[in-house]
């Protein structure tokens, strides 16, 4: 049988954690290829349709990361992401959805180990919770044709 | 139908050793809406940017992706290349094959596979952007400079030589701040004066500059380019055109005993006054508190006496608007009142003073002439104990924060002191001696050695009058912890340099922010140390945490060249990456709701309220909106808008979920 | 009204006197002061030095009772007393894993509700109001408030007044009609629990107290706490030895200065039971001019 290949997208700021992604690059560190990641200019800009949606087509797990506390290029940017996953998380937990699914991180511009870890870290966590059927399941992915038109 | 180019670039082999590049190119080629799709050796050499402008221009390209290494690297280069073939470039968009594929992950199908997601994400988000034009914001070349300290001065005259308009607000009636109070400056000694009196005179002449003495900043609207500001002009009870100075009202002013700030309470002044002797301006400002008139209704011995008859004892505060396109604040620092500490007996013992006050006994134009006397007795002091850090760096009863400037000053008041009083012994109680600076660390070591300073390496537990000599009792860590008593004649304490009074109000007022201390903050610690967060608002000096005058003066030069170099268009160019809260024709006008969430969470103020009127003026909606000078496109409006309203360009929620299905569904 | 009352082992032992002023003054202002039952020794400075849930469970097995006895306020006169139950007081409320393990070790229900006064916070909140009225015999003397260290540290934890320059017993002793001089050794260390292992440490300590005192011209040294009055009364020949001088300057509880401005006897407030005799001076001297005056402030300063 094959081995599980989870899909996983990471939403990363443009200003730490893709520039740490960046330096892993530079560093030549490998990690593994599961993960796929989205630029945004802060995790500030990152809402709970955006989660939703990635589980929606499919994806096995999340990881959004950002600057560390204090260190967000537009100041508090990454105190709102953390206040609003805070309350997501309460919110998923009620509508069952896996929270373990979603991993929350800070890593700076200067982390390319880091990065490498937490991606590593969480292709682990993910191919031992197994993909995403249940969502799956329910999801409306069917909204999604060939066009490539939202279903906005 | 979209017309897409894709461009895979080899980089080399630094990318071709691990993704087979021509097959993602071919793939790629085959997506929706691509035209036409190609792969390179380095797609950033010119033949590589030829290509693609050739490739633009001849397939009618209406989007562009570029496979290659990391926007954050050459980004500009892909769009600017757009740009010249006619391509509006934040059409264009890059996909990171290098370092978050190529470099990360060993020459696999795997590998390949992700290169070819990648563009295919990209492919999908250009389809959704949207031909934008950079913000274009007029530019008013006048700078508002608050407070005419010594950093004040230094970016008022940079950028008043730079040929642009300068706007001075000084809260008191002269400007100078704390430098004009130094006797002599650490590490050369020089006088304080002798070296700032010029640049004062300098500014009140300056044809660029106006100065606003005895005025505060009222109000501030606006944005960067464009803030209105207004200034309040407090009443002088003066005719400062028709008054020469000639001081003739100082001299018969009935009131006399009143504490002089500037003397720090060591001397007294009149009711109509100047501050100082090389004040600028030099004229006089009655001080309604305490004038006589104001208090009983009669006196106006300054109206009869003056020559001019320049005296206004009904002039109001007057109301000045300025436009200005820049804000420097560089309204300084306040030291820690020294009651803080009752074990050191400061306003119970006349000769517990602190640093401020030492500066004006050793200044030659001070209430001493320069003399060192004990305010009690007049008596020259044979022994006197220089507390350092009294309230810095102590959490519990103090501020937890180094305040930097002490353990300079100390040692130059030991010197001064061992000048002037050549049989007399200092003493300093220190915890640690910071003097990072050019020449700092050796004038220090002067103090210690060549003005024989007793440098005793601990704190003061407590200070006590017994027989008219200050007991300080203290504690020598150097020497086994051992107790130290000394009968001193005079103590001076270093005490904490803090943040303005006021200051919390002012940055309130300017929309700036500011730290816990309330000293103002930067926008960066390491690289906008003279911005803040608001565009427009920069920096110079002691308001942004204790500075010595090197200091101060650097970065006041700094926030001027920030200045000038934002006034060196017409217009102001900005990337148009910014939020935008949607407009649609009437009845619905927007989807925006006014909850004016988005206000409450942006980071700069950029959030404002528009009033929809129908046609007899009645406001039928008030809707939020963006104001393109301010807003910096971080985006966490549109996370928070609970209709959807606002969007970012850029990362609009279209563009992100395009990528997301783009990614997962392959 | 009844008010919890714990006198710990020196209000039964060396300061008699102290318990029983306080239980006089007490009267006077009709409160009932209500010995805790069973109570414990408070651990002292021994404890906390030894075996930290000792120190933390003798505190709160004390306010446990308490609390079972129902009594919102507990009156602890001794300063080290004082200074422990608050502490642990402090302590157990910011951890309640702490909490139940110390309650299962004290085998009681502990919530940590009572409010641990000082005599001083006691007179300020159930005296203060009524005393000027009740002054009959203002104590017409120049006295030097004594707070010693266990009544004003630590800061953040006890916020006793002003740390370094304390006011309230300076206000207590003006309302009953005396005259709080101004002097330089409030809260300086008097040698403590040094008295039997170090009494010369003690003697210098003390007598530099005692020194400042005698020459600013008090005439009686006033303090609230059992281990400050050991110091400074009994060994007075230790410190007259060491001063070289003969100071017989009285040391008086402040208990005891309010139950004389009240009217008590000096029996009643057990004067008789001090070391240094305690003599009245024939003609106080009120404000003289070479004594340093000053403005008493109730201002607290600000943590």
């Amino acid at each position: 049988m094959q081995e599980f290949e989870p899909k996983i997208v990471a939403f990363v700021c443009n200003w730490c954690t893709y520039a740490g992604a960046d330096l892993t690059g530079t560093s030549r560190i490998k990690y593994s290829a599961n993960v796929k990641i989205i630029r945004f200019p802060c995790t500030g800009r990152i809402d709970f349709m955006i989660l939703m949606k990635a589980f929606e087509n499919g994806a096995d797990g999340i990881i959004v990361s950002g600057c560390h506390p204090n260190d967000c290029h537009y100041s508090t940017g990454n105190f709102h992401a953390r206040r609003r996953w805070i309350v997501l998380r309460n919110l998923l937990n009620f509508a069952g959805i896996e929270t373990d699914r979603i991993q929350f991180s800070w890593v700076s511009a200067a982390e390319g180990f880091k990065w490498a870890d937490v991606v590593n870290n969480t292709v682990a966590a993910i191919k031992e919770i197994g993909p995403y059927e249940n969502y799956r399941k329910i999801a409306v992915s069917t909204l999604f044709n060939e066009e490539g038109a939202s279903n906005e | 139908m979209s017309r897409i180019g894709v461009f895979v670039c080899h980089c080399g082999e630094n990318i071709s050793a691990t993704v087979d590049c021509e097959k993602v190119a071919r793939i790629s080629g085959e997506l929706k809406g691509v035209e036409f799709s190609a792969d390179y050796k380095y797609m950033c050499s010119d033949p590589g940017q030829t290509m693609l402008k050739d490739a633009i221009r001849e397939h009618k390209l209406d989007g562009v992706v570029v496979a290659a290494c990391s926007p954050r690297m050459h980004e500009p280069t892909f769009r600017n290349a757009c740009a010249e073939a006619g391509l509006n470039p934040y059409l264009c968009e890059m996909s990171n094959i290098r370092e978050h594929c190529s470099w990360v992950h060993p020459k696999s199908d795997l590998t390949t596979d992700k290169a070819e997601s990648l563009v295919r994400v990209m492919v999908e988000k250009v389809k959704k952007n949207k031909a934008l034009n950079s913000i274009k914001v007029p530019v008013t070349r006048t700078a508002l400079v608050i407070g005419g300290g010594v950093a004040g001065i230094q970016a008022a005259l940079d950028i008043a030589n730079c040929g642009h308009k300068v706007v001075m607000v000084e809260k008191l009636p002269s400007i100078g701040g704390h430098m004009s109070q130094l006797s002599e400056t650490f590490p050369t000694l020089d006088c304080s004066q002798c070296i700032l009196t010029p640049r004062m005179v300098e500014v009140a002449q300056h044809p660029n500059i106006t100065l606003y003495t005895y005025a505060e900043v009222e109000s501030v609207d606006g944005f960067i380019g464009n803030f209105k500001v207004k200034v309040r002009k407090k009443s002088k009870s003066l005719d400062e055109h028709l008054c020469t100075g000639c001081g003739l009202c100082t001299t018969k002013c009935p009131q006399k005993k009143i504490p002089n700030e500037f003397e720090r309470g060591l001397g007294f002044r009149p009711a109509i006054y100047v501050p100082f002797p090389q004040a600028v301006p030099n004229k006089p400002v009655i001080d309604r508190e305490n004038c006589t008139y104001y208090i009983k209704g009669k006196c106006k011995v300054c109206e009869i006496v003056c020559p001019t008859k320049a005296i206004r004892f009904d002039q109001e505060d007057e109301i000045v608007e300025v436009d200005c396109g820049a804000i420097v604040l560089a309204t300084g620092f306040d030291v820690l009142k020294p009651d803080f500490f009752p074990e050191y007996g400061y306003g119970k013992y006349k000769d517990v003073i602190d640093g401020l006050q030492f500066e004006r006994l050793a200044s030659a134009s001070g209430p001493t002439q320069g003399m060192i006397r004990r305010p009690s007795d007049g008596e020259i002091p044979k022994k006197i104990v220089f507390v350092a850090c009294a309230g810095s760096r102590d959490p519990a009863k103090g501020i937890e924060y180094c305040s930097k400037i002490c353990c300079m000053y100390t040692a130059k008041h030991a010197m001064l002191y061992k000048h002037k009083v050549h049989d007399g012994t200092p003493y300093v109680f220190y915890m640690d001696i910071r003097a990072g600076g050019k020449n700092y660390e050796e004038f220090v070591r002067r103090a210690i050695v060549e003005d024989e300073t007793h440098y005793v390496r601990g704190r003061v537990s407590t200070i006590y009058e017994k027989n008219g000599k200050l007991i300080v009792k203290g504690v020598d860590t150097l020497m086994g912890a051992q107790p130290v008593e000394i009968e001193a004649d005079m103590v001076v304490l270093a005490t904490a340099g803090v943040a303005n009074k006021g200051s919390e109000e002012l940055a309130q007022t300017v929309h700036v922010s500011y730290d816990a201390h309330k000293f103002f903050a930067e926008a960066h610690p390491k690289l906008k140390p003279v911005e803040t967060n608001t565009a427009g608002i920069f920096l110079a000096g002691a308001c942004q945490a204790p500075k010595d005058i090197p200091e101060s003066v650097a970065a006041a030069s700094g926030a001027a060249v920030k200045v000038a170099a934002l006034f060196s268009n017409d217009l102001l160019t900005r990337e148009p990456l910014i939020a935008v809260v949607n407009r649609q024709a009437p009845p619905v006008y927007s989807s925006c709701v006014g909850c004016f969430l988005c206000q409450s969470v942006c980071p700069y103020q950029a959030i404002e309220r528009e009033e929809i009127k129908n046609r007899n003026g009645e406001v039928i909606r008030t809707l939020a909106k963006v104001n393109e000078g301010l807003c910096q496109g971080c985006g966490t409006c549109v996370a928070l808008c609970r209709t959807k309203a606002i969007d970012i360009y850029g990362y609009s929620n279209q563009q992100v979920y395009s990528e997301i299905m783009a990614l997962l569904n392959d | 009204m009844k008010i919890g009352f714990y006198p710990g082992c020196s209000m039964k032992g060396g300061a008699r006197e102290y318990q029983e002023s306080v239980s006089a003054l007490a009267r006077v202002f009709d409160i009932e002061l209500v010995e805790i039952p069973d109570w414990n020794c408070c651990g002292a400075t021994a404890a906390h030095n030894l075996n930290k849930e000792l120190s933390l469970s003798l505190p709160a097995r004390i306010m446990a009772l308490a609390e079972r006895e129902g009594l919102t306020d507990i009156v602890v006169p001794c300063a080290a007393c004082y200074n422990r139950l608050s502490l642990v007081q402090h302590e157990l409320g910011a951890d309640a894993t702490l909490k139940s393990k110390v309650c299962s070790i004290i085998d009681l229900k502990y919530e940590g509700t009572t409010q641990i006064l000082n005599i001083i916070q006691f007179i300020d909140k159930y005296i203060t109001d009524k005393l000027e009225e009740k002054v009959v015999k203002p104590f017409n003397y120049n006295a030097a408030c004594y707070y010693g260290c266990l009544l004003v540290r630590p800061h953040a934890i006890l916020n006793f007044d002003r740390v370094e320059d304390p006011q309230s017993m300076d206000v207590l002793v003006t309302k009953a009609g005396g005259n709080a001089i101004d002097w330089a050794f409030k809260t300086e260390c008097c040698g403590a629990g040094m008295s039997v292992s170090r009494t010369d440490t003690v003697a210098r300590l003390s007598g530099e107290i005692m020194k400042d005192a005698n020459d600013r011209k008090a005439d009686f040294i006033i303090v609230a706490c059992p281990m400050c009055h050991s110091n400074l009364d009994m060994r007075r020949p230790e410190i007259n030895k060491y001063l070289g001088e003969n100071i017989t300057m009285p040391v008086l509880y402040i208990s005891q200065v309010l139950g004389l401005a009240v009217g008590l006897d000096a029996k009643t407030l057990g004067l008789n039971r001090h070391m240094t005799e305690v003599i009245f001076p024939e003609k106080p001297v009120k404000a003289a001019a070479d004594i340093p005056q000053k403005v008493v402030t109730t201002q607290k300063m600000e943590a």
